[in-house]
């Protein structure tokens, strides 16, 4: 299945309930209300598990991941590219007390 | 024609004595005449909002007629207690402490909330304290994604992204604790036949920063229509303590210290305030930028996030659905 696809696939099913026909490729997510920050967390999973790749916080962004026609970008970027993955933990603080 | 004057802070400034009497004129018609109970019970906290409401219900039912609540659990600040304290002998009224860990703990609230933690952070453990946290909203286009700030016992601390799973995880065990203590505030109400006050301020109860038959869950509401910076202004008007209007707002919730704003609103909240005001009365967003000191684009992203949130918060407002209207006295 073409990736735009399988990301329309999951969008529908988990935030449209199944209405994919609700949402164009280049629809952004946040102005239509589609994903909220649960949803965010619930996509970036679905493309890191999906594809096999890490998407570090830097690039988590409504640049690469507010639409379809975005994310089909991205990854193109990502796995048709030469970019390496970047591990998921995002950094180490300094040691002492709370912050 | 002169140019419109410029919208600064100024702008939520109320007059509180009149506010006051306003609102406990309100306590009195909703507590003894719409719910028909006998005084109001208040789940303090420590911070600046139950505290204001329990000043309220105080002035507006009596003293001798509003009990405060202390529901301490694992995790509470010994501070939350002892400010607690404080504010039920200056106000005259009946403090009650229920310590709710013991049922926290036959719920398996803390177990299933660090079971969710391990699953992004596998050592978490023993002498291990986590909060988790939102990027701020200032520092550019970016989505709000929900990270875990784990300290080890060795105070050395990292910050990992949390996956859906375990952030549902985490909150959903965590949601237990505010749905207990509602439950110990409706065991007092129906034991004294009082009516349980709601503590949210207005960016709380817009915004949805509550937990649906939890904190979200009271018969009256007193200060929902005001501001952060409004229920300030009253808690100056009403006395309450200084150290309880200098305490900053906490969620109390997380072993490591957490700010309303890193888990929630994203920006400060006399900024969010101000936001808030602007979204709701039609202001552009480079108006408000210069009264909340932020850019035009800052604005522009606190009023998509405002919207944003409200969409979310309709779930936690809405009353159970039924097929059909069914009449009710």
């Amino acid at each position: 299945m073409q990736r735009a696809a399988q990301i329309r696939n999951f969008i529908a099913e988990n935030f449209l309930f199944g209405a994919a026909d609700q949402i164009r490729d280049d629809a952004s997510f946040i102005d239509s209300g589609i994903v909220d920050s649960t949803g965010v967390l619930q996509l970036i999973d679905f493309l890191e598990e999906t594809y096999g790749i890490a998407i570090a916080n830097e690039d988590a962004t409504p640049d690469n991941l507010d639409s379809i026609d975005k994310i089909s970008a991205y990854l193109a970027r990502r796995l048709d590219g030469s970019r390496k993955a970047a591990p998921p933990v995002l950094e180490v603080a300094e040691a002492g007390g709370q912050s | 024609m002169n140019p419109a004057p410029a919208i600064s802070a100024d702008i939520l400034r109320i007059d509180a004595a009149c506010e006051i009497e306003r609102i406990t004129a309100s306590i009195r018609d909703m507590v003894f005449r719409q719910l028909s109970r006998k005084g109001g019970v208040v789940g303090v906290s420590g911070g600046i909002d139950s505290a204001v409401v329990a000043s309220l219900c105080a002035q507006a039912l009596g003293p001798d007629r509003v009990v405060a609540l202390f529901m301490p659990e694992a995790d509470s600040s010994p501070e939350s207690l002892r400010l607690g304290r404080l504010l039920a002998e200056a106000l005259h009224v009946r403090a009650v402490v229920e310590d709710v860990a013991p049922l926290l703990k036959a719920a398996r609230c803390y177990e299933r909330r660090d079971q969710a933690v391990r699953l992004v952070v596998p050592e978490y453990g023993e002498g291990y304290k986590f909060k988790i946290a939102l990027p701020g909203l200032m520092e550019g286009e970016r989505y709000a994604i929900f990270s875990v700030i784990v300290q080890a016992p060795d105070g050395q601390t990292r910050r990992v992204r949390l996956s859906a799973a375990a952030y549902l995880g985490i909150v959903a065990a965590t949601n237990f604790k505010q749905r207990v203590r509602k439950l110990i505030e409706y065991y007092h109400a129906d034991l004294l036949q009082y009516a349980v006050a709601g503590t949210p301020n207005r960016l709380e109860y817009d915004q949805g920063f509550f937990v649906k038959n939890g904190d979200g869950a009271a018969d009256f509401k007193p200060i929902a229509h005001l501001y952060k910076s409004q229920v300030y202004q009253l808690a100056e008007h009403l006395g309450v303590p200084d150290e309880i209007r200098r305490r900053p707002p906490t969620t109390d919730t997380y072993g490591l210290e957490q700010s309303q704003e890193e888990f929630y609103f994203t920006l400060p909240l006399e900024k969010m305030d101000l936001c808030l005001y602007g979204r709701n009365n039609g202001l552009l967003p480079e108006d408000i930028a210069a009264a909340a000191s932020i850019t035009k684009e800052q604005a522009e992203r606190v009023y998509k996030m405002i919207d944003a949130k409200r969409r979310m918060a309709r779930y936690l407002h809405s009353e159970p659905l039924l097929v059909e209207e069914i009449e009710r006295a």
